[in-house]
């Protein structure tokens, strides 16, 4: 029967020999693990070098860095408190504008309409809106948001600025609303379905539903979602830079112009002279990176935990 | 017993630290069909994997004592010349879902990175499919993928895939339960054919099945070897009363 | 009984209010996008010719082009893929194929983290380890930023696509006798493919809009440049600096370079979502 009658491959005898294979197996795993230790480096070696690079003002600040409010590179004293205070009051005023709408499209995408033309413009238009480059944002920000915020801040009697802590806010949440959309509409969708239904079937209407079972259900993702949208505004530096003002003042109210940490490293990094000043913008930079790490790390842990529930 | 071709001796296999099985001790027949029985999670699967050393893929797996393959323990082989002289089925057909048909046929070859000549390819696709009863119904589709095939013909497939290679031996584990009784009833026909040109064993839940393809059965239980014996013998008088039971379908 | 309509009555009106309160944001959350695309459109396209597109730019006065942007933005993407495709994918491999072990979990963790640090202080850090050391900024610097931010979408799309496929078809491959090395190469990541890739042009879109890790790296040019220790100008950064000058000749050209990214990014983003739907592996 067995009709078949090439060559005997099975020896391996034509093929690699036992010895070779070994090799090569072992190369792999071998690269496999390059690779990732590389990886691991990549991180480690981003953090010790902002550590490095910011160990002189570090050294000559101290925490006083955080609190002090004179940034004055010709004096040679660095604080970064108007920064910190300028990511902080953007970051959470751009959270608070963008909130509603966030979390409107998510509820409309993960339970209204599921499909439909509307759902598909809107689904399409969230990503779009998250693959616009955020210099664009800036750039359309600086000619289009500024003299609109003008004239409103000339109808309301401030000093007509027109960049700013709000209008840095509003590009901002312009900019994460379909992170955190699109974030939320996912924890949304991890609601089980009979969860839902044992609503419905007890006569509750959908914004009962919404409103008892949904949000309490996933109220851990949308926190944490919050969290993560967080963590990228306050990291955003283009759009942030071209309207926020670039000054270096403690900013009055929400017309005033300020910088943020992110943009005062991108304006004066190139031209900082002398190495406390780089060094001190490098310590913002580390700032920015620890912070990112801890928002990231807990928003991250929150999420696996709902994934494992699920 | 006849002449065989694969003797398991005092083997026992471990998932850390865990026995699965405990002082295995068999001859199988050479070109014979022989079956395994047993309740869930009594070492089937395990038994077939060490055959083919597929065991040891798994994290924390061991073993100790010897299996020969025509004589030639396979512990100290190359595993992958092990592998090759040992086709498997698995439950699930498994083709590999980014190639047709024809290179489906010869994934062992392809993957292995061993050269064949057209004509020699062509050769081995043939009569392998002819072997596993599907060349009729395929033949004019071989360049479509294999995914496309149904459940049966897949299964089907992945056996024209383990014969190209030609081995001794082919392991199929629970090889008919997604399939449709139709298409089981063409696999086992297809083990009836095969068996008188290559050794076959299977594991099967379905005892039926069991007395309808196998020469030869074995029923394990709790890692053990409880009997051993001509299906027909260990049908119609098993010796030890836990086979009885369960091929009464007292548990299982 | 009476009482009890009023009050559904009353609750029903309350869920239409809601629904329409949500409506109304869902639509209203699309206003900036439409403003945005159509100021773009309008003054870009004004702003585009042939032109603009093949050559240099020229002194305010005269009308230049954004040749050596594009050319730039493709040289940093080109190398900086070339150096963040195998490293995330052998990382990405070991993070699956691994997963029971600790320094896997480690990555898979700090992956995570990556993804969320700064983008400009991912600049500051290729400054200090690339620009310092050559003393010049460089397309080098520019790419290697570019490529640490490509690095954590490769490898969670490498490890996401390689869960997805079946342990089966892992086991079938080394039931035939094939060595776990050519198992993975042959079998498990072709299988993964059309996840991958879409993973490798998301990224690729995603860092081809940025600027901020440019900014003391690539630093931007006037001119064309093709050696990789000299600045380099990409259309991010030309659209920066002629945004922010006080120039209306540069500025409309940065509305051109604007439209030309947008129009890169989404050519991207469709080819994605192509690659996602057509090329699916089917198990
Ligand atoms: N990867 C593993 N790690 C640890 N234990 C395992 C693993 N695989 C199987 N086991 C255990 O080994 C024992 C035997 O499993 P095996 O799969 O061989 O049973 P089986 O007889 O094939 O069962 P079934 O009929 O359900 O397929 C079971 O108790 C099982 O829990
Ligand atoms: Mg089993």
């Amino acid at each position: 029967m067995s009709r078949i009658s090439c060559k005997d491959y099975r020896s391996g005898s034509l093929e690699e020999k036992g010895s070779l294979r070994i090799v090569k197996e072992t190369l792999f795993r071998l690269l496999l693990v390059a690779a990732a230790i590389t990886s691991v480096f990549i991180v480690m070696g981003i953090f010790v070098s902002l550590l490095l690079g910011s160990w002189k003002s570090i050294n000559e600040f101290g925490l006083n860095f955080i609190w002090s409010s004179t940034w004055n590179p010709a004096a040679k004293t660095f604080g970064a408190l108007p920064f910190v205070i300028g990511t902080v009051s953007t970051s959470f005023l751009a959270l608070l504008i963008s909130i509603p709408f966030s979390f409107a499209s998510a509820i409309y995408l993960s339970l209204y309409l599921k499909n439909g033309w509307f759902s598909g413009l809107l689904k399409f238009s969230v990503e779009l809106l998250a693959g616009i480059p955020s210099i664009i944002y800036g750039f359309w920000g600086l000619f289009v948001l500024v003299p609109i915020v003008r004239s409103f801040e000339i109808k309301l009697g401030f000093i007509p600025y027109g960049v700013g802590i709000l209008t840095a806010s509003v590009i901002l949440a312009v900019m994460i609303i379909p992170f955190a959309s699109s974030m939320a509409a996912e924890v949304i969708k991890l609601v089980p379905q009979d969860l839902k239904e044992a609503g419905f079937a007890m006569g509750a209407t959908r914004f009962e539903v919404i409103k008892n079972i949904v949000i309490p259900y996933a109220q851990g993702g949308i926190f944490s979602g919050i969290l993560l949208a967080f963590g990228r505004a306050f990291g955003e530096t283009m759009a942030v830079t071209m309207v926020i003002g670039n000054s270096n003042a403690i900013p009055k109210n929400i017309f005033s112009p300020s910088n943020s940490m992110a943009s005062v490293i991108a304006n004066e990094f190139t031209e900082a002279r002398g190495d406390l000043y780089l060094s001190s913008l490098i310590e913002i930079g580390l700032l920015l990176f620890a912070i990112s790490f801890i928002v990231n790390a807990i928003g991250n842990r929150i999420m696996k935990k709902m994934d494992v529930k699920k | 017993m006849e002449n065989d071709i694969l003797r398991i001796e005092n083997f026992y296999a471990y998932y850390d630290k865990t026995c699965i099985l405990k002082d295995i001790n068999l001859k199988f027949a050479k070109n014979r069909a022989t079956s395994i029985l047993g309740p869930s999670g009594c070492g089937k699967t395990t038994l077939l994997r060490c055959i083919n050393r597929m065991h040891e893929l798994s994290g924390g797996a061991s073993v100790k004592g010897r299996i020969l393959l025509s004589g030639k323990d396979i512990y100290t082989t190359e595993p992958m010349i092990v592998r090759r002289k040992v086709g498997m089925v698995f439950q699930k057909p498994n083709p590999f879902p980014t190639m047709n048909i024809y290179d489906n046929v010869i994934a062992g070859y392809k993957l292995n990175g061993i050269k064949l000549k057209r004509s020699e390819s062509d050769r081995i696709v043939e009569e392998s499919l002819i072997k596993a009863d599907l060349w009729d119904q395929v033949k004019d589709n071989l360049y479509k993928r294999g995914t496309f095939l149904s459940g049966g013909q897949q299964q089907r497939l992945c056996i024209a895939r383990a014969l190209a290679m030609k081995p001794d031996i082919l392991l199929l584990d629970e090889a008919t339960s997604a399939l449709d009784p139709k298409a089981t009833s063409n696999i086992e026909k297809l083990i009836n054919q095969l068996k008188h040109s290559i050794t076959i064993i299977v594991v099967t839940h379905n005892i039926a099945q069991a007395a309808r393809v196998s020469d030869y059965t074995l029923f394990l239980f709790m890692g053990e070897t409880i009997e051993y014996g001509k299906t027909s013998e260990l049908f119609t008088t098993p010796k030890d009363r836990r086979t009885e039971e369960y091929l009464t379908g007292k548990f299982g | 009984m009476n009482d009890m309509v009023k009050k559904l009555k009353l609750r029903q009106i309350q869920d239409k209010l809601f629904t329409a309160i949500i409506g109304i944001f869902s639509i209203a959350m699309l206003l900036p996008l439409f403003f945005i695309l159509f100021y773009i459109i309008k003054n870009g396209a004004a702003a585009i010719n042939w032109h603009f597109i093949t050559s240099l730019p020229k002194p305010v006065g005269q009308t230049g082009g954004i040749s050596n942007a594009i050319v730039g933005t493709i040289e940093l993407i080109g190398i900086a893929s070339l150096i963040a495709i195998p490293l995330a994918l052998f990382t990405g491999i070991y993070i699956k194929e691994f997963e029971k072990n600790k320094l896997a979990a480690a990555v898979s963790s700090l992956t995570d983290l990556l993804q969320g640090v700064p983008s400009i202080v991912i600049g500051i850090v290729c400054y200090l380890w690339i620009v310092l050391p050559l003393k010049s900024f460089s397309l080098l610097s520019g790419a290697v930023a570019l490529a640490i931010m490509m690095l954590p979408m490769i490898i969670k799309s490498t490890y996401h696509s390689l869960r997805l496929v079946p342990e089966s078809l892992k086991e079938a491959s080394l039931a035939l006798g094939t060595p776990y090395y050519r198992t993975v190469i042959k079998v498990m990541l072709p299988a993964a493919a059309s996840g991958i890739l879409t993973g490798i042009i998301l990224s690729v879109s995603r860092v081809a809009g940025e600027t901020a890790p440019l900014l003391f790296t690539a630093f931007g040019n006037p001119f064309m440049n093709f050696s990789i220790d000299k600045p380099v100008n990409s259309l991010p950064l030309l659209i920066f600096n002629y945004a922010t000058s006080p120039f209306s000749d540069w500025q409309k050209q940065a509305w051109g370079a604007s439209l030309i990214l947008i129009i890169m990014i989404s050519v991207l983003n469709i080819i994605s979502k192509f690659m996602e739907h057509k090329w699916k592996t089917t198990y």
